[in-house]
């Protein structure tokens, strides 16, 4: 189950022709998918898209009504492959994932796919990682697309343009038989807003039709002699015809006024943020109008010489905002204009950064150095001369904000399992330690501090194929892997390889139950029932199947003792191979949702529950910390006492505790003191056992006066 | 190309004066950042505005500081072209949703003199590396609150997590209440309220936070008062034939300076919590001592005090089971996990009792032969030397604890009580040696005392740092600034785990003295 319900939302995806529909950027993508009558539909999840994978599972029964068929792709190498459907047969399939990593995971299909061509119209939907909040490398999605010739869609961010893009994007490709990808940036693919609606059509041609009609084309089958034709169609054919549909169905914008002196081109997604940069110079209105001549690729590959040629022309200067680096379309635009004898300047990286996202402070910095360059009159007296003064006078935070880096939720069931880590590491010092992408890569952060390098989706044990030690008596690696990584590409890169290597190292499989970080997503070995996908296939098996002879399944990773003896039992054992230790316990946001309410309700309904919570004894509690420093737990933190005799805070659990038991195992397993208690709370209690707990409580109460008579107290 | 100072440019408006306002959110995840986001939306629409919100998500449910960003202008039949995320001197609005939040938008320039209304909440979520530090780590609030004050145009500040828990309800209604009532919105109250009322969950707690916010923030009510530190109210009982002794002691820190005899009391009060009245005694034998060395302002006295009265009452086995069976702990425990007056509480505590735990507390002179035993130790390890969870609501479990506390009466016979008196006996003389010609120097050796705690691995952890510190004595004293350099060494070791801190100070320390 996913983290995110889309179930409300989507049956906005059956609005008719003039509705008004209202939602985020990916459910705008969804219904424009139903309006271009898409035939199939699949992807992987990662942010920044991992909530239009959700609102697709969420509108299955949706899509199914219109004959769409829909898949969660076990990679994107899956999902890319999947564009397979729209070689042979007039159908328009569109898959999502991540960029740049999942492009980078898809590539081998996406090279193959765009050798061949297509005949339907194929859309990668891509999710550009890039800038604030992205948790990936900064790179960019553009050289996929000029490597392998695929075009490359960046529509304004705002709803209406993103769901014209692809309606673009299905035609475009069909006109030119080439897949398109089309970006959307972090923000724009959670931006809020509206667009006018369109009839949903029905695929014209369905994935059955195909399947009872079956085509092949040996012409299109990427193998030699096939790939040289394949190469000169790319440039002779499908080139020029893509060029064509971009100018004549103007995929490109013009916003101002072409008489001006200076332009700006600027890619679609960085339109709004230009527009705001020009506003505060008093250089456009709210609403875009400018006096500043702009050039709007939505298509920013290919380029269409012709249309740039014509904007530079009677221009002085021209800048070029283009985010993330290299500076393609700038390194493109600069050769236009050289090869054709234009004198028009052209600024870009230089005036902007060369790297890094462009906020708005960026822009405004960026545009206002190229106006005092070129065009100085345009700007307001106050800023082309001297700017405002610098804020002064607020002092420097630096020193005293603490950051606050992303971690495990509370009662997280991957915290004791690097709980234990860490003191396996105290116990037979340190070891090199391979991570791997998913939530528990926040080991790599404190309290925990733990992992070197991460390589890649369910390539953490790959990462450390190298490090194998020919001491057999020396130090092994540890190398984690998530389920999500585990299927996605760990089976074969990493147990597999491991196996078939005889790689001695610890590989820990953390199964929390469900690709957890994209969202909770199932995944194969997921514990619940899916009424659409086959679940519960225990990873422990496959891993056996790859021909790994040690494999220990823990079902309760809380049991911090017995997490660091298993590893410390992998890293001494002298069996050779790989020693594989899957620990299993499912993600507490994931159980919370499920079971709070049902707890709730039970104890509503007079049933007798159970509700655990941790506390601690502040008496006892010593103001250490060590418990903080093997847990980073949200609802464990420190407080004063209010005791003058006291000067450190001691530790306390609030309110938020799920009882997770990772406290008190931590405290027993690395011995560090008896302040933390569990507390059982027993709503609705049976008669039997109120009357057993009374009479306990008295005889308690009077061994404690008892005590009391004959000293003195103070508590 | 030469760098320019930043460019404070501000929005202009569109042809009939409707402007583009601002507004940012900097949220902790998990604190429903998401919900006010949309709540916001709404109101702005159901008021006839264009609005557009864009967040980060992905991390927002991971503990990590999340943004959120909303745009929204008066509908006049046009677009407006909407930016998707703030920029640094450009937000109208700025909420926090946490004071070190709200430091880091200051942090950010997200705060603009002139031109922010910052609405923030002043409670705190420590952060982990506020955590993880052996002393005290958490980060200088009042800096924070002082920048805030300088870098908005209006400060609508005060702790809406507490006032969200009093009516039951989250913070987000909270905020939301404090936005509306800052004014910093051109919206009505109760076109705030419907959107509340609209959204259908826990409607009722939220208006009321959503009130008690609003009232708060417009200026009507006054804040809660900061969430304070709230001591335990301890009582003292004193048995009557017990009386007549402890007046005696009393009487004796009726005698001490005054600047001491607080801080005595309440020391004297633990100590014979701890033991018994006698111990009492051998506690103000102590006090005196620094007393009759100190002068005005009597700091030193005062450290005597403080840290004798710690280092008697060390943590043994006893004292744990003592505390964990005490009547008033478990009103404590009831109160602190809200058990109600028909649910039952079932209590299990964690223990872990290891071979030295076992024999510190036998008699010295068995303890100490058994702890010269491999046999013996073996045998522990393998069969004893394992986790316990004890049930203090059972019988059982209650009553052997019970047991053990009772053992206080022999506790001056265990091994574990000989070698803490030995250590109490030698840094307390050691002290009153340095208090002959440093009384400064003399009062941060007992303050070292703070450098011994914890049990196991990390009071052993302790008494090395404590041992650290202490051997740089010989270099320090006779010194003009012993003292501060006393102080210093021991803030070090108090900011991390393993001590590197220290071991620096130490150096630099060598350095000068060498």
């Amino acid at each position: 189950m996913a983290e995110r319900s889309f179930k409300k939302e989507v049956e906005q995806l059956r609005m008719g022709a003039g509705g008004t529909f209202r939602g985020e950027g990916i459910l705008a993508v969804t219904k424009a998918l139903l309006e271009n009558g898409v035939g199939y539909v699949g992807g992987y999840q990662g942010s920044p898209i991992s909530h239009l994978m959700d609102v697709f599972s969420d509108a299955q029964d949706l899509l199914a009504e219109y004959g769409v068929h829909f898949e969660n792709s076990a990679s994107e190498a899956t999902a890319a492959a999947m564009l397979a459907a729209s070689v042979n047969y007039p159908i328009r399939g569109a898959v999502a994932f991540k960029s740049t990593v999942g492009t980078n995971v898809a590539s081998d299909a996406l090279a193959n796919l765009a050798s061949g061509g297509v005949t339907g119209g194929a859309l990668v939907i891509l999710g550009e990682d890039y800038g604030e909040g992205s948790s990936i490398m900064q790179e960019r999605s553009h050289a996929f697309a000029m490597k392998s010739q695929m075009w490359l869609l960046d529509p304004r961010p705002n709803l209406t343009s993103i769901v014209e893009a692809v309606g673009h994007g299905f035609r475009l490709s069909e006109a030119s038989n080439t897949p398109v990808m089309m970006q959307m940036r972090i923000k724009s693919c959670h931006v809020h807003g509206h667009f006018t609606a369109s009839d949903n059509q029905r695929p014209a041609m369905t994935v059955s039709d195909a399947l009872q009609n079956p085509k092949r084309d040996l012409s299109r089958i990427v193998l030699p002699p096939a790939v040289f034709l394949h190469e000169n169609e790319k440039v002779e054919r499908r080139w020029p015809n893509a060029v064509d549909y971009v100018l004549q169905n103007n995929v490109n914008e013009f916003f101002g006024n072409p008489a001006s002196k200076i332009g700006l081109i600027v890619q679609g997604g960085t339109y709004n943020g230009v527009i705001r940069a020009l506003n505060r110079l008093g250089l456009a209105d709210i609403y875009g109008e400018t006096d500043i001549h702009i050039l709007c690729l939505n298509a920013v590959y290919p380029l269409c010489d012709s249309q740039i040629l014509e904007f530079c022309d009677g221009k002085d200067a021209v800048l070029l905002v283009e985010e993330g680096q290299p500076n393609f379309i700038e390194q493109s635009i600069g050769h236009m204009l050289y090869q054709n004898g234009r004198t028009t300047v052209l600024a870009g990286k230089g005036v902007l950064p060369m790297a890094g996202e462009y906020t708005g402070k960026r822009l405004i910095e960026g545009i206002a150095g190229f106006l005092r360059a070129h065009a100085p009159g345009l700007l307001p007296p106050a800023i082309a001369k001297t700017n405002e003064p610098e804020q002064t006078g607020i002092p420097d935070l630096s020193k005293v904000v603490p950051a606050r880096p992303p971690g495990f939720c509370t009662g997280c069931p991957e915290r004791p399992i690097f709980a234990a880590t860490k003191l396996v590491q105290q116990e037979l010092g340190e070891h090199h330690i391979a991570s791997d992408i998913g939530c528990h890569l926040f080991s790599i952060m404190p309290p925990f501090d733990l992992g070197s390098t991460t390589m890649g989706y369910g390539l953490g044990p790959a990462s450390a194929s190298a490090l194998q030690n020919r001491d057999k008596t020396g130090k092994r690696s540890i190398s984690f892997v998530g389920d999500g990584g585990f299927w996605h590409n760990g089976l074969t890169s990493s147990i597999g390889n491991a196996s078939f290597n005889q790689h001695d190292g610890l590989i820990v499989i953390v199964d929390n139950h469900y690709a957890a970080a994209t969202g909770g997503q199932d995944v194969l070995s997921s514990r619940a029932a899916n009424k659409s996908r086959k679940t519960n296939n225990p990873i422990a098996k496959a891993v056996e199947g790859m021909g790994v002879k040690w494999v220990r399944q823990i079902d309760r990773t809380y049991d911090v003792t017995k997490m660091r003896d298993t590893m410390i039992e992998a890293l001494t054992s002298t069996e050779p191979g790989p020693k594989v230790i899957v620990a299993s316990s499912e993600c507490m946001l994931n159980l919370q949702r499920r079971e709070k309410p049902a707890l709730a309700k039970a104890t509503r309904d007079g049933k007798r529950t159970v509700r655990p919570r941790f506390g601690v004894d502040e008496d006892i509690c010593t103001g250490d910390h060590a418990c903080m420093r093997l847990s980073g737990c949200p609802s464990l933190s420190v407080k004063d006492t209010g005791d003058p005799l006291r000067d450190d805070p001691v530790a306390a659990i609030d309110q938020t505790c799920v009882g997770c038991g990772n406290c008190g195992e931590v405290a027993d397993a690395a011995v560090l003191c008896p302040s933390f208690y569990q507390a059982d709370i027993v709503s609705n209690p049976t008669a039997s056992e109120k009357r057993r707990a009374s009479r306990t409580a008295r005889i308690i109460g009077w061994l404690q006066s008892r005590r009391d008579a004959r000293r003195m107290t103070f508590a | 190309m030469t760098i320019q100072a930043p460019i404070i440019a501000r929005r202009s408006p569109g042809p009939q004066g409707e402007k583009i306002i601002t507004l940012a959110a900097l949220a902790v995840g998990g604190q429903g950042g998401g919900v006010l986001t949309n709540w916001i939306i709404d109101v702005a629409e159901a008021n006839g505005y264009h609005a557009q919100s864009t967040s980060v998500a992905g991390v927002a449910q991971r503990t990590g500081a999340t943004v959120y960003y909303v745009e929204m202008c008066k509908d006049t039949g046009r677009m407006p072209v909407f930016a998707l995320s703030p920029s640094e001197g450009d937000v109208d609005i700025m909420i926090a949703a946490e004071l070190m939040e709200a430091g880091r938008a200051v942090m950010r320039g997200f705060v603009t003199p002139g031109r922010t209304t910052l609405i923030a909440s002043t409670h705190r979520i420590a952060a982990v590396s506020e955590k993880v530090v052996p002393g005290d780590g958490r980060a200088d609030a009042s800096q924070v609150i002082d920048a805030l004050g300088l870098a908005a145009d209006q400060v609508v500040a005060f702790d809406m997590e507490t006032l969200a828990a009093k009516a039951g309800s989250v913070i987000s209604s909270s905020l939301f209440g404090a936005l509306a009532g800052s004014g910093a919105l051109p919206f009505p109250r109760d076109s705030y309220e419907a959107v509340i009322r609209k959204s259908g969950k826990g409607v009722d707690a939220s208006l009321r936070a959503f009130g008690l916010a609003y009232d708060c923030a417009k200026g009507d009510a006054a804040p809660p008062a900061t969430e304070g530190v709230k001591p335990h109210i301890r009582t003292l009982s004193v048995p009557a034939r017990l009386q007549a002794a402890w007046h005696a002691l009393e009487a004796r820190v009726d005698r001490l300076p005054a600047q001491a005899q607080e801080i005595a009391g309440l020391g004297l009060k633990k100590v014979v919590d701890y033991q018994d009245i006698a111990y009492g005694g051998q506690y103000l034998d102590m006090v005196e001592r620094a007393a009759k060395a100190d002068a005005a302002p009597f700091d030193l006295t005062q450290a005597a005090a403080k840290y004798a009265a710690n280092a008697l009452s060390y943590d043994d086995i006893l004292r744990v089971a003592d505390l964990k069976t005490r009547a008033s702990r478990h009103q404590r425990v009831r109160d602190e996990v809200r058990v109600k007056d028909d649910q039952l509480l079932q209590l299990t505590e964690y223990f872990h009792p290891r071979f030295e735990e076992f024999t510190t507390t036998l008699p010295a002179r068995l303890g100490a032969w058994l702890q010269q035993n491999r046999r013996a130790e073996a045998f522990y390890t393998r069969r004893l030397d394992r986790g316990r969870r004890i049930r203090t609501d059972s019988l059982m479990g209650f009553g052997m604890l019970w047991v053990v506390s009772a053992l206080r009466p022999w506790r001056r016979s265990l091994l574990r009580h000989q070698t803490e008196m030995a250590h109490v006996t030698a840094w307390f003389d050691q002290a009153m040696d340095i208090a002959a010609t440093d009384r400064a120097l003399a009062a941060e050796v007992l303050a070292n005392r703070r450098l011994i705690k914890g049990y196991s691995d990390t009071h052993a952890r302790g008494l090395s740092k404590f041992d650290r510190v202490m051997s740089a004595l010989p270099m320090l004293r006779g010194r003009p600034d012993a003292a501060d350099w006393m102080r210093r060494l021991r803030m070090a070791a108090l900011a991390d785990e393993k001590g590197n801190g220290l071991d620096g100070a130490l150096k630099t320390i060598e350095s000068f003295a060498a």
